[in-house]
Protein backbone atom coordinates (compact mmCIF):
# COMPACT_ATOMS: atom_id res chain seq x y z
CA UNK A 1 0.00 0.00 0.00
CA UNK A 2 2.68 2.51 1.08
CA UNK A 3 4.78 1.48 -1.92
CA UNK A 4 1.91 2.40 -4.23
CA UNK A 5 1.42 5.78 -2.60
CA UNK A 6 5.11 6.56 -2.99
CA UNK A 7 5.10 5.45 -6.63
CA UNK A 8 2.07 7.60 -7.44
CA UNK A 9 3.58 10.58 -5.61
CA UNK A 10 6.83 10.25 -7.57
CA UNK A 11 4.93 10.08 -10.87
CA UNK A 12 2.80 13.12 -9.97
CA UNK A 13 5.89 15.12 -8.99
CA UNK A 14 7.70 14.17 -12.22
CA UNK A 15 4.68 15.17 -14.32
CA UNK A 16 4.43 18.51 -12.51
CA UNK A 17 8.15 19.19 -13.07
CA UNK A 18 7.70 18.33 -16.76
CA UNK A 19 4.77 20.73 -17.07
CA UNK A 20 6.70 23.49 -15.34
CA UNK A 21 9.74 23.12 -17.57
CA UNK A 22 7.62 22.84 -20.70
CA UNK A 23 5.71 26.00 -19.84
CA UNK A 24 8.87 27.95 -19.15
CA UNK A 25 10.28 26.86 -22.53
CA UNK A 26 7.08 28.06 -24.21
CA UNK A 27 7.40 31.36 -22.35
CA UNK A 28 10.99 31.87 -23.56
CA UNK A 29 10.10 30.90 -27.12
CA UNK A 30 7.26 33.43 -27.12
CA UNK A 31 9.64 36.09 -25.88
CA UNK A 32 11.92 35.37 -28.83
CA UNK A 33 8.96 35.79 -31.20
CA UNK A 34 7.81 38.94 -29.45
CA UNK A 35 11.21 40.58 -29.67
CA UNK A 36 11.40 39.68 -33.35
CA UNK A 37 8.03 41.37 -33.85
CA UNK A 38 9.60 44.51 -32.35
CA UNK A 39 12.35 44.53 -34.98
CA UNK A 40 9.69 44.00 -37.63
CA UNK A 41 7.73 47.05 -36.47
CA UNK A 42 10.82 49.24 -36.76
CA UNK A 43 11.79 47.81 -40.15
CA UNK A 44 8.27 48.53 -41.43
CA UNK A 45 8.48 52.10 -40.14
CA UNK A 46 11.74 52.63 -41.91
CA UNK A 47 10.36 51.07 -45.07
CA UNK A 48 7.41 53.50 -45.03
CA UNK A 49 9.61 56.56 -44.55
CA UNK A 50 11.78 55.89 -47.61
CA UNK A 51 9.38 57.07 -50.39
CA UNK A 52 8.98 60.46 -48.66
CA UNK A 53 12.74 60.79 -48.45
CA UNK A 54 13.18 59.94 -52.13
CA UNK A 55 10.54 62.52 -53.10
CA UNK A 56 12.15 65.24 -51.00
CA UNK A 57 15.67 64.56 -52.23
CA UNK A 58 14.52 64.33 -55.87
CA UNK A 59 13.25 67.88 -55.76
CA UNK A 60 16.72 69.20 -54.97
CA UNK A 61 19.12 66.70 -56.46
CA UNK A 62 17.31 64.99 -59.30
CA UNK A 63 20.49 64.13 -61.18
CA UNK A 64 21.91 62.05 -58.30
CA UNK A 65 19.98 59.11 -59.74
CA UNK A 66 22.53 56.50 -58.84
CA UNK A 67 22.46 57.18 -55.12
CA UNK A 68 18.67 57.25 -55.03
CA UNK A 69 18.42 54.09 -57.09
CA UNK A 70 20.51 52.27 -54.49
CA UNK A 71 18.04 53.18 -51.78
CA UNK A 72 15.09 52.06 -53.89
CA UNK A 73 16.87 48.82 -54.67
CA UNK A 74 17.67 48.13 -51.03
CA UNK A 75 14.05 48.87 -50.13
CA UNK A 76 12.69 46.44 -52.69
CA UNK A 77 15.14 43.80 -51.49
CA UNK A 78 13.36 43.92 -48.15
CA UNK A 79 10.05 42.99 -49.77
CA UNK A 80 11.69 40.10 -51.58
CA UNK A 81 13.26 38.63 -48.48
CA UNK A 82 11.18 35.64 -47.30
CA UNK A 83 9.02 36.39 -44.27
CA UNK A 84 10.75 33.73 -42.17
CA UNK A 85 14.22 34.46 -43.54
CA UNK A 86 15.41 36.55 -40.67
CA UNK A 87 19.04 36.80 -41.70
CA UNK A 88 18.00 37.73 -45.28
CA UNK A 89 15.81 40.50 -43.93
CA UNK A 90 18.61 41.80 -41.77
CA UNK A 91 20.99 41.71 -44.71
CA UNK A 92 18.60 43.83 -46.76
CA UNK A 93 18.28 46.16 -43.80
CA UNK A 94 22.05 46.55 -43.57
CA UNK A 95 22.16 47.41 -47.26
CA UNK A 96 19.49 50.03 -46.71
CA UNK A 97 21.51 51.55 -43.88
CA UNK A 98 24.49 51.91 -46.20
CA UNK A 99 22.39 53.42 -49.00
CA UNK A 100 20.76 55.92 -46.65
CA UNK A 101 24.17 57.02 -45.39
CA UNK A 102 25.15 58.03 -48.92
CA UNK A 103 21.89 60.00 -49.34
CA UNK A 104 22.56 61.94 -46.15
CA UNK A 105 26.15 62.51 -47.22
CA UNK A 106 24.77 63.86 -50.50
CA UNK A 107 22.92 66.62 -48.65
CA UNK A 108 26.27 68.13 -47.70
CA UNK A 109 26.71 69.38 -51.27
CA UNK A 110 23.14 70.73 -51.53
CA UNK A 111 22.66 73.49 -48.95
CA UNK A 112 19.01 73.98 -49.95
CA UNK A 113 18.24 70.32 -49.33
CA UNK A 114 20.17 70.34 -46.08
CA UNK A 115 18.07 73.26 -44.85
CA UNK A 116 14.73 71.82 -46.00
CA UNK A 117 12.58 71.21 -42.90
CA UNK A 118 10.94 68.04 -44.11
CA UNK A 119 14.35 66.67 -45.05
CA UNK A 120 15.67 67.45 -41.57
CA UNK A 121 12.64 65.80 -40.02
CA UNK A 122 12.99 62.74 -42.20
CA UNK A 123 16.67 62.50 -41.42
CA UNK A 124 15.91 62.64 -37.71
CA UNK A 125 13.11 60.07 -38.03
CA UNK A 126 15.24 57.68 -40.01
CA UNK A 127 18.17 58.05 -37.65
CA UNK A 128 16.01 57.28 -34.59
CA UNK A 129 14.38 54.37 -36.34
CA UNK A 130 17.78 52.99 -37.24
CA UNK A 131 18.76 53.35 -33.60
CA UNK A 132 15.67 51.43 -32.59
CA UNK A 133 16.39 48.71 -35.12
CA UNK A 134 19.82 48.35 -33.55
CA UNK A 135 18.39 48.21 -30.03
CA UNK A 136 15.65 45.76 -30.92
CA UNK A 137 18.24 43.54 -32.61
CA UNK A 138 20.27 43.61 -29.43
CA UNK A 139 17.22 42.67 -27.37
CA UNK A 140 16.40 39.88 -29.81
CA UNK A 141 19.88 38.43 -29.48
CA UNK A 142 19.72 38.56 -25.69
CA UNK A 143 16.36 36.78 -25.71
CA UNK A 144 17.59 34.15 -28.16
CA UNK A 145 20.61 33.55 -25.95
CA UNK A 146 18.41 32.95 -22.90
CA UNK A 147 16.19 30.60 -24.87
CA UNK A 148 19.11 28.65 -26.34
CA UNK A 149 20.75 28.33 -22.92
CA UNK A 150 17.50 26.96 -21.56
CA UNK A 151 17.30 24.40 -24.37
CA UNK A 152 20.85 23.22 -23.80
CA UNK A 153 20.98 23.07 -20.02
CA UNK A 154 19.89 20.24 -17.72
CA UNK A 155 17.06 19.39 -17.02
CA UNK A 156 15.15 21.55 -19.48
CA UNK A 157 17.12 20.06 -22.39
CA UNK A 158 15.27 16.75 -21.90
CA UNK A 159 11.90 18.51 -22.08
CA UNK A 160 13.10 20.57 -25.04
CA UNK A 161 14.00 17.42 -26.95
CA UNK A 162 10.67 15.74 -26.15
CA UNK A 163 8.65 18.87 -26.93
CA UNK A 164 10.50 19.64 -30.16
CA UNK A 165 11.98 22.99 -29.12
CA UNK A 166 14.79 23.97 -31.45
CA UNK A 167 17.59 26.50 -31.10
CA UNK A 168 17.29 29.88 -32.81
CA UNK A 169 20.02 31.78 -34.59
CA UNK A 170 21.26 35.09 -33.32
CA UNK A 171 21.46 38.00 -35.72
CA UNK A 172 25.00 38.64 -36.88
CA UNK A 173 26.52 42.10 -36.72
CA UNK A 174 27.36 43.33 -40.24
CA UNK A 175 31.06 43.03 -40.94
CA UNK A 176 31.74 46.69 -41.74
CA UNK A 177 30.32 47.81 -38.39
CA UNK A 178 32.87 45.73 -36.54
CA UNK A 179 35.76 47.57 -38.17
CA UNK A 180 36.84 50.71 -36.37
CA UNK A 181 36.25 53.57 -38.83
CA UNK A 182 39.36 55.28 -40.09
CA UNK A 183 39.34 59.04 -39.70
CA UNK A 184 41.41 60.97 -42.19
CA UNK A 185 42.12 64.67 -42.29
CA UNK B 1 20.19 36.94 -18.58
CA UNK B 2 17.86 39.91 -18.80
CA UNK B 3 14.80 38.21 -17.38
CA UNK B 4 16.64 36.04 -14.85
CA UNK B 5 18.17 39.15 -13.33
CA UNK B 6 14.73 40.62 -12.79
CA UNK B 7 13.56 37.44 -11.10
CA UNK B 8 16.67 37.40 -8.87
CA UNK B 9 16.08 41.02 -7.93
CA UNK B 10 12.49 40.34 -7.03
CA UNK B 11 13.60 37.48 -4.77
CA UNK B 12 16.28 39.63 -3.15
CA UNK B 13 13.72 42.34 -2.61
CA UNK B 14 11.50 39.93 -0.72
CA UNK B 15 14.37 38.95 1.62
CA UNK B 16 15.52 42.51 2.24
CA UNK B 17 12.03 43.74 2.91
CA UNK B 18 11.45 40.77 5.21
CA UNK B 19 14.61 41.59 7.16
CA UNK B 20 13.65 45.23 7.39
CA UNK B 21 10.17 44.23 8.48
CA UNK B 22 11.56 42.09 11.30
CA UNK B 23 13.64 45.09 12.36
CA UNK B 24 10.50 47.24 12.54
CA UNK B 25 8.77 44.55 14.57
CA UNK B 26 11.73 44.45 16.99
CA UNK B 27 11.43 48.20 17.42
CA UNK B 28 7.75 47.62 18.17
CA UNK B 29 8.65 45.02 20.82
CA UNK B 30 11.17 47.36 22.43
CA UNK B 31 8.58 50.12 22.60
CA UNK B 32 6.08 47.70 24.05
CA UNK B 33 8.55 46.79 26.82
CA UNK B 34 9.30 50.44 27.54
CA UNK B 35 5.79 51.88 27.49
CA UNK B 36 3.39 49.06 28.28
CA UNK B 37 5.77 46.59 29.91
CA UNK B 38 4.32 44.14 27.38
CA UNK B 39 6.10 43.50 24.10
CA UNK B 40 2.94 42.28 22.33
CA UNK B 41 1.19 45.67 22.52
CA UNK B 42 4.14 47.38 20.84
CA UNK B 43 4.39 44.66 18.23
CA UNK B 44 0.75 45.05 17.26
CA UNK B 45 1.08 48.84 17.17
CA UNK B 46 4.14 48.60 14.88
CA UNK B 47 2.42 46.12 12.58
CA UNK B 48 -0.72 48.25 12.21
CA UNK B 49 1.12 51.54 11.64
CA UNK B 50 3.57 49.83 9.26
CA UNK B 51 0.85 48.18 7.18
CA UNK B 52 -1.15 51.40 6.85
CA UNK B 53 1.89 53.47 5.94
CA UNK B 54 3.20 51.05 3.29
CA UNK B 55 -0.27 50.75 1.77
CA UNK B 56 -0.49 54.54 1.48
CA UNK B 57 2.98 54.77 -0.05
CA UNK B 58 2.29 52.05 -2.62
CA UNK B 59 -1.12 53.30 -3.69
CA UNK B 60 -0.16 56.94 -3.91
CA UNK B 61 0.74 57.15 -7.57
CA UNK B 62 3.93 58.41 -9.14
CA UNK B 63 1.95 61.60 -9.83
CA UNK B 64 2.51 62.62 -6.20
CA UNK B 65 6.28 62.33 -6.59
CA UNK B 66 6.13 64.27 -9.84
CA UNK B 67 4.07 67.08 -8.31
CA UNK B 68 6.43 67.17 -5.33
CA UNK B 69 9.33 67.78 -7.71
CA UNK B 70 7.38 70.19 -9.93
CA UNK B 71 7.75 67.97 -12.98
CA UNK B 72 5.67 68.62 -16.10
CA UNK B 73 4.58 65.75 -18.27
CA UNK B 74 5.71 65.57 -21.88
CA UNK B 75 2.67 64.20 -23.66
CA UNK B 76 3.81 64.03 -27.26
CA UNK B 77 6.95 63.35 -29.19
CA UNK B 78 6.96 66.80 -30.82
CA UNK B 79 7.48 68.63 -27.53
CA UNK B 80 10.86 67.02 -26.76
CA UNK B 81 11.82 64.77 -29.69
CA UNK B 82 15.33 63.86 -28.50
CA UNK B 83 14.24 63.01 -24.96
CA UNK B 84 11.18 61.13 -26.17
CA UNK B 85 13.13 59.03 -28.67
CA UNK B 86 15.81 58.19 -26.14
CA UNK B 87 13.29 57.05 -23.54
CA UNK B 88 11.41 55.06 -26.19
CA UNK B 89 14.56 53.27 -27.39
CA UNK B 90 15.78 52.49 -23.90
CA UNK B 91 12.39 51.16 -22.80
CA UNK B 92 12.31 49.01 -25.91
CA UNK B 93 15.70 47.42 -25.36
CA UNK B 94 14.88 46.89 -21.68
CA UNK B 95 11.67 45.13 -22.68
CA UNK B 96 9.34 47.32 -20.60
CA UNK B 97 6.40 49.47 -21.74
CA UNK B 98 7.23 53.08 -22.59
CA UNK B 99 7.21 55.03 -19.30
CA UNK B 100 5.69 58.48 -18.97
CA UNK B 101 8.13 61.30 -19.60
CA UNK B 102 8.49 64.39 -17.40
CA UNK B 103 10.64 67.51 -17.39
CA UNK B 104 11.71 69.49 -14.34
CA UNK B 105 12.55 73.09 -15.20
CA UNK B 106 15.80 73.30 -13.27
CA UNK B 107 19.26 74.29 -14.52
CA UNK B 108 21.04 71.58 -12.49
CA UNK B 109 21.59 68.37 -14.47
CA UNK B 110 19.73 65.47 -12.85
CA UNK B 111 17.11 62.79 -13.47
CA UNK B 112 14.92 60.32 -11.60
CA UNK B 113 12.40 57.55 -12.13
CA UNK B 114 9.30 56.48 -10.22
CA UNK B 115 6.50 53.94 -10.47
CA UNK B 116 6.11 50.79 -8.41
CA UNK B 117 5.87 48.57 -11.48
CA UNK B 118 7.17 48.89 -15.06
CA UNK B 119 3.59 49.46 -16.25
CA UNK B 120 3.32 52.54 -14.06
CA UNK B 121 6.84 53.78 -14.67
CA UNK B 122 7.75 57.42 -15.22
CA UNK B 123 11.06 59.10 -16.01
CA UNK B 124 11.84 62.74 -15.27
CA UNK B 125 14.87 64.74 -16.35
CA UNK B 126 15.83 68.33 -15.59
CA UNK B 127 16.15 70.97 -18.28
CA UNK B 128 19.80 71.30 -17.27
CA UNK B 129 20.43 67.65 -18.12
CA UNK B 130 18.92 68.06 -21.59
CA UNK B 131 20.93 71.20 -22.28
CA UNK B 132 24.27 70.08 -20.91
CA UNK B 133 24.59 66.47 -22.08
CA UNK B 134 25.41 65.11 -25.50
CA UNK B 135 22.99 62.60 -26.93
CA UNK B 136 25.07 59.50 -26.09
CA UNK B 137 25.50 60.75 -22.53
CA UNK B 138 21.77 61.39 -22.17
CA UNK B 139 21.21 57.85 -23.41
CA UNK B 140 23.40 56.54 -20.58
CA UNK B 141 21.48 58.48 -17.93
CA UNK B 142 18.07 57.45 -19.32
CA UNK B 143 19.27 53.83 -19.49
CA UNK B 144 20.20 54.08 -15.79
CA UNK B 145 16.71 55.35 -14.89
CA UNK B 146 15.00 52.74 -17.09
CA UNK B 147 17.17 50.15 -15.31
CA UNK B 148 15.72 51.30 -11.97
CA UNK B 149 12.21 50.76 -13.34
CA UNK B 150 12.99 47.39 -14.90
CA UNK B 151 14.84 46.08 -11.85
CA UNK B 152 11.89 46.92 -9.58
CA UNK B 153 14.20 49.21 -7.58
CA UNK B 154 11.47 51.76 -7.12
CA UNK B 155 9.10 49.39 -5.37
CA UNK B 156 11.93 48.38 -3.05
CA UNK B 157 12.98 51.94 -2.24
CA UNK B 158 9.36 52.99 -1.74
CA UNK B 159 8.90 50.26 0.85
CA UNK B 160 12.27 51.09 2.45
CA UNK B 161 11.38 54.77 2.75
CA UNK B 162 8.00 53.84 4.25
CA UNK B 163 9.62 51.53 6.81
CA UNK B 164 12.13 54.21 7.82
CA UNK B 165 9.24 56.61 8.31
CA UNK B 166 7.40 54.03 10.42
CA UNK B 167 10.45 53.49 12.65
CA UNK B 168 10.81 57.26 13.06
CA UNK B 169 7.12 57.67 13.96
CA UNK B 170 7.22 54.76 16.40
CA UNK B 171 10.32 55.82 18.29
CA UNK B 172 9.18 59.43 18.39
CA UNK B 173 5.87 58.26 19.83
CA UNK B 174 7.66 56.09 22.40
CA UNK B 175 9.96 58.90 23.52
CA UNK B 176 7.00 61.25 23.99
CA UNK B 177 5.05 58.66 25.97
CA UNK B 178 8.05 57.97 28.21
CA UNK B 179 8.70 61.70 28.68
CA UNK B 180 5.13 62.48 29.74
CA UNK B 181 5.03 59.36 31.82
CA UNK B 182 8.07 60.39 33.86
CA UNK B 183 6.73 63.94 34.35
CA UNK B 184 3.31 62.92 35.59
CA UNK B 185 4.89 60.16 37.59
CA UNK B 186 2.08 57.81 36.66
CA UNK B 187 4.22 55.47 34.63
CA UNK B 188 2.56 52.10 34.57
CA UNK B 189 5.57 49.95 33.89
CA UNK B 190 7.63 51.54 36.63
CA UNK B 191 4.89 50.74 39.08
CA UNK B 192 4.61 47.18 37.96
CA UNK B 193 8.38 46.91 38.05
CA UNK B 194 8.28 47.95 41.69
CA UNK B 195 5.47 45.57 42.42
CA UNK B 196 7.44 42.72 40.90
CA UNK B 197 10.39 43.61 43.02
CA UNK B 198 12.24 45.08 39.98
CA UNK B 199 14.62 42.28 39.10
CA UNK B 200 18.06 43.17 37.69
CA UNK B 201 17.38 41.27 34.47
CA UNK B 202 14.30 43.32 33.83
CA UNK B 203 16.20 46.55 34.30
CA UNK B 204 18.78 45.41 31.74
CA UNK B 205 16.05 44.56 29.24
CA UNK B 206 14.53 47.98 29.89
CA UNK B 207 17.82 49.79 29.24
CA UNK B 208 18.61 47.74 26.12
CA UNK B 209 15.13 48.45 24.80
CA UNK B 210 15.57 52.17 25.50
CA UNK B 211 18.92 52.32 23.66
CA UNK B 212 17.45 50.34 20.78
CA UNK B 213 14.50 52.72 20.42
CA UNK B 214 16.81 55.74 20.48
CA UNK B 215 19.15 54.26 17.87
CA UNK B 216 16.44 52.67 15.70
CA UNK B 217 15.74 55.65 13.41
CA UNK B 218 19.47 56.06 12.72
CA UNK B 219 19.95 52.35 11.98
CA UNK B 220 16.86 52.30 9.75
CA UNK B 221 18.09 55.28 7.74
CA UNK B 222 21.52 53.69 7.37
CA UNK B 223 19.91 50.46 6.07
CA UNK B 224 17.80 52.43 3.61
CA UNK B 225 20.79 54.33 2.23
CA UNK B 226 22.97 51.20 2.03
CA UNK B 227 20.21 49.61 0.00
CA UNK B 228 19.95 52.67 -2.21
CA UNK B 229 23.74 52.79 -2.83
CA UNK B 230 23.81 49.13 -3.88
CA UNK B 231 20.94 49.70 -6.27
CA UNK B 232 22.83 52.56 -7.92
CA UNK B 233 25.73 50.28 -8.85
CA UNK B 234 23.30 47.68 -10.15
CA UNK B 235 21.43 50.26 -12.22
CA UNK B 236 24.73 51.50 -13.69
CA UNK B 237 25.59 47.93 -14.67
CA UNK B 238 22.16 47.33 -16.19
CA UNK B 239 22.40 50.62 -18.09
CA UNK B 240 25.56 49.35 -19.78
CA UNK B 241 23.83 46.09 -20.58
CA UNK B 242 21.15 48.16 -22.34
CA UNK B 243 23.30 50.67 -24.22
CA UNK B 244 26.41 48.51 -24.69
CA UNK B 245 28.34 51.75 -24.30
CA UNK B 246 29.98 52.39 -20.89
CA UNK B 247 31.55 55.61 -22.20
CA UNK B 248 28.18 57.38 -22.42
CA UNK B 249 27.26 56.92 -18.77
CA UNK B 250 30.82 57.51 -17.55
CA UNK B 251 31.08 60.78 -19.50
CA UNK B 252 27.66 61.85 -18.22
CA UNK B 253 28.72 61.14 -14.62
CA UNK B 254 31.94 63.08 -15.11
CA UNK B 255 30.05 66.04 -16.54
CA UNK B 256 27.40 65.98 -13.83
CA UNK B 257 30.04 65.48 -11.12
CA UNK B 258 31.92 68.53 -12.34
CA UNK B 259 28.75 70.61 -12.46
CA UNK B 260 28.28 72.80 -9.41
CA UNK B 261 24.78 74.06 -10.20
CA UNK B 262 22.59 73.12 -7.26
CA UNK B 263 18.97 72.21 -7.68
CA UNK B 264 16.75 75.14 -6.86
CA UNK B 265 14.40 73.34 -4.49
CA UNK B 266 15.15 69.66 -4.29
CA UNK B 267 12.46 67.81 -2.41
CA UNK B 268 14.33 66.22 0.49
CA UNK B 269 12.04 63.19 0.67
CA UNK B 270 12.90 62.16 -2.87
CA UNK B 271 16.66 62.66 -2.66
CA UNK B 272 17.47 58.97 -2.98
CA UNK B 273 15.56 58.54 -6.23
CA UNK B 274 17.62 61.09 -8.14
CA UNK B 275 20.43 60.17 -10.54
CA UNK B 276 22.98 61.92 -8.33
CA UNK B 277 22.48 63.46 -4.89
CA UNK B 278 20.73 66.75 -5.67
CA UNK B 279 21.26 68.74 -2.46
CA UNK B 280 24.95 68.32 -1.76
CA UNK B 281 26.49 70.05 -4.73
CA UNK B 282 29.93 70.38 -3.18
CA UNK B 283 30.13 66.82 -1.88
CA UNK B 284 29.46 65.18 -5.23
CA UNK B 285 33.04 64.26 -6.03
CA UNK B 286 34.26 62.94 -2.69
CA UNK B 287 36.08 59.63 -2.56
CA UNK B 288 34.28 57.44 -0.04
CA UNK B 289 30.63 56.81 0.60
CA UNK B 290 29.37 57.81 4.05
CA UNK B 291 26.77 55.84 5.95
CA UNK B 292 24.14 58.43 5.22
CA UNK B 293 24.73 58.95 1.51
CA UNK B 294 21.93 57.87 -0.76
CA UNK B 295 24.35 57.47 -3.67
CA UNK B 296 27.86 56.05 -3.99
CA UNK B 297 30.51 58.66 -4.82
CA UNK B 298 30.66 59.55 -8.49
CA UNK B 299 34.36 58.71 -8.73
CA UNK B 300 33.79 55.11 -7.69
CA UNK B 301 30.80 54.81 -10.02
CA UNK B 302 33.00 55.96 -12.92
CA UNK B 303 35.75 53.62 -11.82
CA UNK B 304 33.42 50.63 -11.90
CA UNK B 305 32.14 51.64 -15.33
CA UNK B 306 35.67 51.83 -16.65
CA UNK B 307 36.30 48.25 -15.56
CA UNK B 308 33.29 46.89 -17.42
Amino acid sequence: MIGWIIAIAVVVILVLIYFGLYNSLVKYRNRVEETWAQIDVQLKRRFDLIPNLIETVKGYASHEKETLAKVVEARSMMTQAPADGRSEQMEADNMLTGALKSVFALAESYPDLKANTSFIELQHELATTENKVAYSRQLYNTTVMTYNTKIESVPSNIVAKMGGFTKRDMLATPEEEKVVPKVQF
Amino acid sequence: MLFEQIAANKRKTVFIVLGFFIFVMLVGCAIGILVYNNYLNGLIMAAVIGAIYIAIMIFSSSKVVMTMNRAKEVTSKDQEPVLWDTVESMAMVAGIPMPKVYIVEDPSPNAFATGISPEKGAVAVTRGLLNKLERYELEGVIAHEIAHIRNYDIRLSTIAIALVAVVAILSDLAMRMLFWGSITGGNNNRKSNDNNGGGGAQAIIYIVALIFVILAPIIATAIQFALSRNREYLADATAIELTRNPVGLADALRKIGGDTTKMKQPSAASESIYFTTPSKGEKKTKEKAGWFDSHPPITSRIERLEHM
